[in-house]
């Protein structure tokens, strides 16, 4: 599938400056209730963001829940964001709430990952840029959005003011042409197919499996529970 | 040009550069579960795209599977059992391997697939799940990815990767009675933090981990990721070798000669260079436990919970003021006055037959306080079984554990079975926020810790014996 592109995006930007946040934060296990990349949104944060673990009563103290946050697409973060599990989940969830960039001194690598296989841009900016992007947002959410400009990696904030980012030119071409990923690799094949073939007379065992491969005697379907 | 074990591993797999710093990298193995394998199992298959080796490619119920005996595809876990039957279905029309709820074979896929020697190595190995790095125990190179990138990896049989840098945690000096893999590896991340390895393959070597069985090497790489590494690796030896002989997916005969000879070049030579090296002195570590809601954030045993104004770095003192709170701990706390209501023993860290050696060999004649609630969950329905034939059920039994079936359990909570508003002394990776079930705070040791907690009633030490 191929995520949306991104190229240039103006919003207004949430700070949620702790430290490690983990994918399990971003999105409880619990939310996630079907085979399906879809109907996540509403369990982004949900252990912050609602009262009670099953309600969806809003914490007025969570910041996607203040006034001026709640149209948020950008995050400002902490350090290590997206940590732990892998769960792509979090970054679904993520998109579909509306945020498409997440600005951090550092990223749990598999979430960055997967961010950019979803056209969500996650930047690495130094710890005291974030604060100062914070400090400025929180004057007045809803006037002082940033516009995150991919193409030429600048980040405009007040006026006048630019900061430059650094990003590996992989995710960069993935994420300005929203490019499917399994496309451009099948293109790729018959290398595949010639390292496969060198390969196999270098490391065959790796090839042979034990017969047969698919009907697996005692591998059957669990009974109806007890 | 001396080469890293890393090096030798990633040249191996390496397809073809595809520009911008990224390698086609090929892969060996793909492992799946039902917990994120299933999404990527039905995406491919709706966007009319096939798996490019079904022989290779492995599925296991293992995340929301049950675990109380006697168990089918029903599950505590809201809707546990769709997700069950989905990934059966998906599985059967892909042509794929998969053990199945009841099969012998079914456990954690990162236990199973040492275990069956489906993951050998030099091999990759990608799973949908951040633990896989738990397989570089055997010189494999293994690594957790998403979804998407699992579909990648389903449809070509390989995956675009920036090459990480390189890091060498050398484990020097003798290890003290007592101090188990675990202990070292939650020692290692509180002296480094979580992200001090983040963006590098982490080769773990030194003395201690020539000494270490594989299973001891799987807990250490097992929490790389909790340090942020793209994998964790032990460059496989002779006792890797012992280990991996007559499984059931490893080769026999001529083949395994094969195998075994060209094992025995991958080894970081003796000059090779790393990008970063750490050093630990085994004789300085202490059985250890977290006392916060990150890995990062753990002391020695005995030692007392910090006050967060001793974090020379003001984002470490605020995540340890906002951990206390979760945790509803007060700084200066002696750790081993801390009770608990709960223990736990499994997961994809310490859930092996040593581990469940080890906390039985404490449990043994012996009961847990009369409040708590404790669990163990072997990893995979073999090591059950080989536990069983030694007994080692009716040790925990008898000290008042419920001995269950193989599956992650309750390492996580989805919705399922939960310690929530408990605290746990647990043998699991991760003491996040509302892990183990909302409001549940857990305390991450090694197994032997949470017998000997689970006894006491309060975090402790088991008294070593030589
Ligand atoms: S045991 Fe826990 S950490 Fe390991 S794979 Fe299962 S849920 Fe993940």
């Amino acid at each position: 599938m191929k995520p949306q592109p991104f190229t240039v995006h103006r919003g207004i930007a949430a700070p949620l400056l702790t430290r490690n946040i983990d994918t399990d934060t971003i999105i409880p296990s619990r939310k996630i209730q079907r085979v399906s990349k879809q109907g996540l949104g509403d369990g982004l944060f949900a252990g912050w963001r609602y009262r009670a673990p099953d309600s969806r009563e809003p914490d007025p103290e969570f910041i996607l829940n203040r006034d001026g946050y709640r149209d948020a697409s950008i995050l400002l973060a902490g350090a290590n964001f997206g940590c732990g599990s892998s769960r792509e989940h979090a970054v679904w969830a993520l998109g579909e709430f509306g945020i498409r960039a997440v600005l951090a001194p550092s990223f749990g690598s598999i979430f960055r990952n997967n961010c950019t296989l979803n056209g969500i841009l996650a930047v690495a900016l130094k710890d005291s840029t974030i604060r100062t992007l914070a400090d400025w947002v929180q004057t007045d959410p809803r006037s002082n959005q940033l516009q995150i400009d991919l193409q030429n990696q600048v980040i405009e904030w007040k006026v006048g003011g630019t900061l430059a980012f650094e990003i590996e030119p992989a995710k960069r071409r993935l994420l300005l042409q929203g490019l499917d990923g399994i496309a451009v690799t099948l293109q790729r094949t018959s290398a595949i197919d010639e390292f496969e073939v060198a390969d196999r007379a270098v490391r065959p065992w790796v090839y042979r499996l034990p017969e047969p491969p698919i009907a697996q005697p005692g591998n059957r379907p669990g009974n109806r529970g007890p | 040009m001396p080469e890293t074990l890393f090096d030798k591993l990633w040249s191996l797999h390496r397809v073809a550069e595809v520009g911008q710093g990224e390698c086609l990298l090929h892969l060996d193995r793909i492992f799946l579960h039902e917990r994120t394998g299933s999404v990527a199992l039905l995406s491919l298959e709706r966007a009319g795209r096939r798996i490019r080796s079904p022989e290779r490619v492995f599925c296991t119920m293992d995340h929301i599977v049950d675990t109380r005996p006697g168990r089918g595809d029903e599950t505590q876990v809201p809707h546990g059992a769709h997700f069950i039957a989905a990934t059966r279905d998906s599985a059967r029309r892909a042509g794929i391997r998969l053990f199945d709820v009841n099969d012998p074979r079914q456990g954690i896929g990162h236990v199973i697939a040492a275990e069956l020697g489906i993951v050998l190595p030099g091999m990759s190995v990608v799973c949908p799940d951040s633990h896989t790095c738990t397989l570089g125990a055997l010189g494999a190179l293994a690594w957790g990815i998403g979804s998407t990138e699992a579909e990648h990896a389903l449809a070509t049989g390989t995956l675009r990767v920036s090459r990480p840098r390189s890091m060498r945690v050398s484990f020097d000096g003798r290890v003290p009675a007592g101090v188990t893999p675990k202990d070292l590896i939650i020692h290692l991340i509180s002296c480094f933090g979580s992200q001090a390895a983040t963006g590098h393959a982490v080769e773990f070597a030194g003395p201690a981990i020539e000494a270490m069985p594989v299973e001891g090497r799987a807990t250490l790489c097992n929490m790389a990721v909790e340090m942020g590494a793209f994998t964790g690796l032990v460059a496989p030896d002779e006792r890797t070798v012992r280990y991996v002989r007559g499984r059931e997916y490893a080769p026999t005969g001529a083949l395994w000669e094969q195998a075994a000879e060209h094992w025995s070049a991958l080894h970081s030579d003796s000059d090779a260079l790393f990008d970063r090296e750490l050093q630990i002195d085994c004789a300085a570590v202490a059985p250890s436990v977290t006392w916060g809601t990150n890995p990062e954030q753990a002391v020695p045993i005995g030692g007392r919970v910090p006050h967060p104004d001793s974090f020379a770095d003001s984002h470490r003192a605020s995540a340890a003021a906002r951990a206390l709170q979760y945790m509803d701990l007060a700084p200066g706390t002696p750790t081993d006055t801390i009770r608990v209501d709960a223990a736990f023993i499994g997961s994809c860290t310490n859930s092996r037959l040593s581990d469940l050696r080890a906390a039985a060999g404490y449990l043994k004649g012996r009961r847990i306080a009369p409040w708590i609630r404790a669990l163990c969950v072997p990893g995979s329905s073999s090591v059950k079984r080989a536990a069983e034939a030694e007994g080692l059920d009716e040790v925990f039994r008898r000290a008042g554990f419920e001995w269950r079936e193989a599956g992650c359990s309750l390492c996580f909570h989805a919705g399922g079975e939960s310690f929530g508003g408990q605290r746990v002394i647990s043998s699991t990776n991760r003491n996040f926020q509302g892990r183990q079930g909302p409001g549940a705070r857990t305390h991450l040791g090694s197994p032997l810790t949470v017998a000997a907690s689970a006894c006491r009633g309060y975090i402790c030490a088991a008294e070593p014996t030589e």
